[in-house]
């Protein structure tokens, strides 16, 4: 269907089913329980794991693909978020110019940032790259000061000019939306202990996110896509097989330039505000965490590891000491001060130590990433079945 | 007026002249050999015709166009193919995709921005490369993954690939070196066979004398970067000069 074979069609409508389900899926707790600081289906929250897989989506295209590990990413994702305001603050609240400039920004970009650093390969690319994009962030964060609004970061104020858009609504600035429907409207659905949230924006970004997921499995499994797994396993064969690899790679990371501004101008488009903090060099480095934790060159590794991230970005840094004593009341005195110290410096501000556990742990044991986890699980389960099949029909005839 | 004209070529590495002066035509539709002793400048001259290397002095000419400065995909583009010592294949793709590239490459050129077409829909290259899979009796191992075939299979894997586009000369690389006799025999049997069913040029650089005088028209025998001396085989093994430089030793 839509021109994919079965397989990653059934792939598409299960990232489908996720994202559209995702309110249900992320609140599997009732409010009331102590469990609920598990649920994750709080608006804010699923808006990121969305964006995010669209970055880590387009982050796959280059890295999974042609091989080429980019360290600069967040830059095109910060200029795509300063685009995305400046149309706020231009044009008017409506989403999609903002989108549409974050994109067509932060193309521009990576084509000029591409055609210097795509001359080397391997660690001087990356070097190159996470270059460009600290030099970006620092000209952000100084330089450009009435650009970008420096370290105080670039935010709506009523004098904008809003062109073909109200400057301001009952003396507040005009919040952003889609032909008038508001991003951050939510519905609230309360059943029984639980509570679920439908919120527009989050659905806006899920609906972008699927349309990106489409678009990259078409990639995949497009005569380019080939090419460009051509590129990551024998580049000097593809040279001397008649094909040119640079425009290649080239439109590959264009390709994922643009993914990264998309996603800024979500970012923007859900909470109109961009910082530089979004260019350091550490958020190029999660998207790149996020694109191994989920499995490198697979078509849905990066969406689950971009979730897996955001959750425990947002879940397990909100767990604190008195949670934790909480959870291990039940033990004599000293054993629960001995666990709450033990497990103490892996929750909260010690989530980054959680995550590099997890980042180890992945890496050495499945380096295909979550996916691989996965598919090890089905092929257990497959081998059992294959198992049993001929010892019953050893049993067959003897009955 | 041969296909391939090379006058005068000269490469300097440092202080080490690579290549002196070297002047060779390559006839078209020959099998020519190009052989020498361990550091006499083959593979140097190999890389000066593909745009691996750009010599320092001379010309280089394929079909009446110089190939100097030329990116080793454009020179491809012109119908020279090469086959390196050691198989140069897409490793982590299936013998069908390692196949389907230059079946691109052939149609559609050295770029083709076809993000939104599917591989599947591409009848017209997997019939062609099923073909040329056929053809080198690989068929059955179309959906395996390179990387675990055999180094010979490999080797046929990389000629396929050569094949597909139709070139218009073939540069190998000790296409035999490493090999076991079996495997030897049968790379001359398939390069022969090869040779029978195309209009082809083949140049071949190899230290083996029995794949070398079984295959070769032309014979260029080369030391410390120089030509010695160009010949059929048979003057060849007769030739006082090259017995002294290079075959005292093969008993041939």
């Amino acid at each position: 269907m839509f021109g994919l074979n079965a397989k990653n069609t059934r792939l598409l409508f299960l990232v489908i089913f996720l994202v559209a389900f995702a309110p249900f899926l992320m609140n599997p707790f009732p409010t009331d329980s102590a469990m609920a600081q598990f649920n994750a289906g709080y608006p804010d929250l699923m808006q990121r794991f969305v964006i995010f897989g669209i970055f880590a989506i387009g982050f796959n295209i280059l890295f999974g693909l042609t091989g080429y590990l980019s360290f600069g990413h967040a830059a095109f994702l910060g200029v795509g978020s300063y685009a995305g305001v400046w149309m706020f603050k231009l044009l008017g609240m409506n989403i999609i110019p903002a989108i549409a400039a974050s994109v067509v920004v932060a193309g521009l970009l990576s084509v000029v940032i591409g055609f210097v650093c795509l001359r080397r390969s391997g660690i001087y690319f990356s070097i190159l790259t996470l270059a460009f994009a600290q030099m970006m962030f620092s000209l952000a964060a100084s330089v450009l000061t009435p650009i970008t609004g420096g370290e105080t970061g670039l935010t709506l104020s009523l004098n904008d000019p809003r062109i073909f858009g109200a400057g301001a609504v009952d003396g507040n600035i005009p919040v952003p939306g889609f032909f008038g429907l508001e991003m951050r409207s939510t519905y609230e659905m309360v059943m029984g202990g639980w509570s679920f949230s439908f919120n527009t924006g989050y659905y806006f970004c899920a609906i972008i996110m699927v349309l990106a997921f489409y678009a990259s499995i078409r990639i995949f499994q497009s005569p380019f896509g080939l090419m460009l797994r051509a590129i990551k396993t024998n580049q000097t064969r593809l040279n001397y097989t008649g094909l040119n690899s640079r425009p290649y790679t080239l439109a590959a990371f264009v390709i994922s330039g643009m993914y990264a501004g998309l996603a800024g101008g979500l970012m923007v488009a859900m909470d109109p505000l961009a910082g530089a903090e979004r260019m350091f060099w550490t958020a190029s480095g999660e998207v790149v965490i996020m694109t191994i934790l989920g499995g490198a060159g697979t078509m849905i590794g990066p969406v689950l590891g971009a979730g897996a991230i955001k959750y425990m970005e947002n879940i397990v840094s909100k767990i604190n000491k008195g949670i934790l004593e909480q959870w291990f009341s039940f033990m004599p005195d000293g054993m629960s001060d001995i666990f709450v110290t033990l497990i103490y410096p892996f929750i909260g501000k010690g989530w980054h130590l959680t995550l590099g556990v997890v980042f180890m742990l992945v890496i050495i044991f499945l380096p295909g990433g979550l996916v691989e986890g996965g598919q090890r699980i089905k092929s257990i389960f497959s081998r059992k079945k294959t198992e049993d099949t001929p010892a019953d029909g050893a049993k067959t005839p003897a009955e | 007026m041969g296909i391939l004209e090379i006058k005068n070529v000269g490469k300097r590495f440092g202080g080490l002249q690579a290549l002196g002066d070297v002047n060779l035509s390559i006839e078209e539709n020959t099998v020519h050999a190009i052989i020498g002793p361990n550091g006499a400048g083959k593979s140097t001259l190999l890389n000066c015709l593909v745009g691996k290397l750009i010599p320092d002095t001379g010309s280089v000419t394929f079909q009446g166009q110089s190939l100097l400065g030329r990116k080793p995909h454009e020179i491809n583009q012109m119908g020279v193919s090469r086959v390196f010592q050691t198989p140069e294949i897409f490793a982590d793709l299936t013998v069908l995709e390692n196949i389907m590239i230059p079946c691109f490459a052939h149609r559609d050129g050295a770029f083709k921005m076809n993000a939104f077409a599917t591989l599947r829909g591409q009848s017209d290259i997997t019939t062609q490369a099923e073909q040329i899979l056929d053809d080198v009796n690989m068929l059955e191992k179309s959906h395996m993954h390179a990387a675990s075939l055999s180094r010979g299979d490999k080797r046929r894997l990389e000629m396929a690939m050569c094949l597909v586009q139709e070139p218009k000369l073939l540069l190998l690389d000790e296409p035999t070196a490493g090999m076991a006799r079996a495997d030897t025999n049968n790379t001359i049997d398939l390069l022969k066979e090869i040779k029978e069913k195309r209009d082809i040029t083949m140049a071949i650089i190899e230290h083996d004398m029995h794949v070398v005088f079984s295959m070769a028209e032309r014979i260029t025998v080369l030391a410390q970067g120089t030509p010695l001396v160009e010949d059929t085989p048979e003057n060849i093994k007769g030739h006082p000069k090259v017995r002294e430089a290079y075959l005292g030793e093969a008993q041939v």
